[in-house]
């Protein structure tokens, strides 16, 4: 089929539903590669498998939402500056949020990662997914850590102080200096939140196209590969991979 | 059907491990909305948040500097800054990254990656804490005669200078009076007037900004002041009452009653038992062990054994009972 | 305003601290990590209702 090419009498849709697909090209190739592996069912469903029946699953959304009040008030007082909270009860106000929102993020990701390690969720092609959110995790640990180096104020004092010599033990003091607050306060507000954003986005795709991890078979079944699983009464929103 | 780990398991010529692979699931669906149970966890966690920033605030404990240091405490500054001078405090033999000094580097056995990476922040402590802030004071004519008999003097003739000085310092007859330190006389050569005058700038508040601003003006590398307030004794001594010394697990803890960062709970304990308690390369120990207990868990997935915890402790089947009773119930009935 | 941000309680005084053999913990730390283990222990036994649940 000819490309067209008069365009006066033509709506943009019919231009482009007279096109032929270019299976070839590297969008397009993309595109299906992200549309087979996320659906836009799988990336949204409206439903869960029925094992999908404890608190304990709420502590994953929780965590998220940590994080995003933990950006949410590093945000403002990025807005007003280092000096702020020191200076402002609004600022200290700020800075409390901040911080009790970091308290409450590790809270949750803890209690997720017990509940995950008890449901093994590593089974099933999910070791991606287990090892997305033990870096996650890693990497918090030292987004907190540049937090509390930023303070400006006796505890940064004393954490630069004492931490340098761990950290030059290792050769990364050569690069990564505690006790220059510049530097730390940009790995702080930057690096290391985009990083932390990168690595839950992919943790949590990862989730979403695996699905929730099925339970153990019953302590009183020997699983066989042909034996069938469950019955087959509601269809699963997309076939699962 | 042949779900999908099946045919896996049938590629790779492997068997079920129960540890490792799941049966797919043919099983029951319930509506589930996503969206609203974050937008319900984020009302929660708001209100918990600001709940607590209400009732307990955030601790700000105000910072240490060379001024508060010198004015609280000047005999321990003179007694810190003799030994920056004739180079024997901890900054001043500490190695890499700051300096080039034999044997400092830790090391696990042939592993040394302090000594690989080198000098990066170079600081002469005689030169960058002691002499070179007391050249920056405008008309002193006696600090500047000073200094420059001491820079002029040759090296062994410095090191009776400042050996003389740093015994004395240390007696129990020091005094502080009225702005003056006053030593027991002995032959300090020009040190007497260079420490006297230094503490003399540092109570005034000049030290602070001349560490700060060596190289420029606009400062934000706070190493220098950093390291010489840390060779004091003042600031350990207020962090040991806060409960911030590393062998009072103090990684943990925060200034106050508030928490602080509990998940450093096993980083800090390798500090607390021997080896790495008393080691000089205790901190590359500690770092190790904890990347590899990090690589672990990490790869837990891997790991027989470890990853059968689970399934051998039997937790899953709280978590799951509700799952495992409607499989009974259809067993029973079907 | 500014009245309205000291917090309720002050937790600026000296640290209590709890020593038991060679651990020394924080009273705020131990309570945070015992409330974790609460809840995690809750989260696990409280029984989930699904919305409009019925039978099964």
């Amino acid at each position: 089929m000819t490309l067209r090419t008069d365009l006066d009498s033509d709506t943009s849709a019919d231009v482009v539903a007279d096109l032929p697909e270019d299976a070839d090209q590297w969008t397009a190739k993309l595109r299906h590669a992200a549309v087979e592996a996320l659906p836009p069912e799988r990336l949204m469903p409206d439903r869960q498998p029925a094992y999908v029946a404890s608190w304990i699953y709420v502590f994953g959304v929780l965590t998220l939402a940590s994080l995003a009040v933990v950006i949410v008030t590093g945000t403002v007082l990025a807005v007003f500056g280092p000096t702020w909270w020191h200076v402002s009860s609004e600022g200290l106000f700020v800075n409390s949020l901040h911080l009790w929102s970091v308290e409450v993020f590790f809270f949750t990701m803890i209690v997720h990662l017990w509940g995950k390690f008890f449901m093994a969720a590593w089974r099933g092609r999910r070791r991606a997914t287990w090892i997305t959110g033990v870096v996650s995790f890693v990497v918090s640990v030292g987004a907190a850590f540049t937090g509390y180096l930023s303070q400006q104020n006796f505890d940064s004092q004393w954490i630069s102080t004492q931490a340098k010599d761990g950290i030059n033990s290792t050769g990364a003091g050569a690069i990564f200096n505690v006790t220059n607050f510049g530097q730390m306060l940009m790995w702080h507000i930057m690096l290391l939140p985009l990083v932390v954003v990168m690595l839950v986005g992919v943790h949590v795709l990862l989730v979403r196209r695996r699905g929730v991890v099925p339970p153990f078979a019953p302590p009183d079944r020997v699983v066989r590969e042909e034996e069938p699983t469950g019955l087959r009464e509601t269809a699963a929103p997309v076939e699962q991979r | 059907m042949t779900s999908s780990a099946e045919t896996a398991n049938h590629r790779h010529g492997r068997h079920f491990n129960p540890d490792r692979d799941v049966e797919e699931w043919h099983g029951r669906y319930y509506p589930y909305d996503l969206v609203k149970e974050f937008l319900i966890a984020l009302v929660v966690v708001v209100l918990l948040v600001v709940v607590l920033a209400v009732v307990f605030s955030s601790p700000d404990e105000k910072p240490v500097t060379v001024k508060s240091w010198s004015t609280s405490n000047p005999i321990d500054f003179a007694q810190t800054a003799i030994t920056e001078l004739d180079g024997t405090s901890p900054v001043a033999t500490y190695g890499p990254p700051y300096n080039t000094t034999a044997g400092s580097s830790q090391s696990i056995g042939p592993f040394s990656p302090e000594s690989w990476l080198g000098v990066h922040h170079p600081i002469d402590t005689a030169n960058d804490f002691v002499l070179a802030p007391l050249r920056t004071l405008p008309s002193q004519p006696k600090v500047e005669a000073a200094v420059a008999k001491y820079t002029s003097a040759p090296t062994d003739q410095q090191a009776k200078w400042t050996a003389a000085y740093e015994k004395s310092i240390a007696s129990p007859k020091v005094s502080f009076i009225a702005g003056t330190l006053t030593v027991p006389t002995g032959s300090y050569g020009p040190v007497r007037t260079i420490i006297g005058s230094l503490t003399s700038m540092a109570r005034s508040g000049a030290l602070d900004g001349a560490l700060l601003s060596s190289r420029q003006f606009y400062g934000t590398d706070y190493t220098k002041p950093l390291l010489f307030i840390a060779d004091g004794t003042y600031l350990a001594d207020l962090a040991q009452n806060q409960h911030l010394s590393g062998d009072q697990w103090g990684m943990m803890n925060e200034t106050g009653n508030y928490p602080g960062q509990a998940w450093l709970w096993l980083y800090t304990f390798w500090y607390q038992v021997p080896p790495m308690n008393s080691s000089s390369n205790g901190d590359l120990q500690v770092w190790a062990i904890m990347m590899v207990l990090t690589l672990g868990l990490a790869l837990l997935p891997f790991i027989p054994g470890l990853r059968s915890i689970p399934r051998w402790s039997r937790v899953y089947r709280l978590i799951w009972r509700q799952h495992y009773g409607e499989l009974g119930g259809k067993q029973s009935s079907g | 305003m500014g009245a309205s941000f000291a917090s309720l309680i002050n937790m600026n005084g000296p640290g209590h601290y709890i020593h038991w053999g060679i651990i020394q913990i924080s009273v705020a730390n131990l309570v945070l990590i015992g409330v974790m283990v609460l809840v995690f222990i809750a989260a696990i036994l409280i029984p989930y209702r699904r919305h409009g649940d019925g039978d099964r």
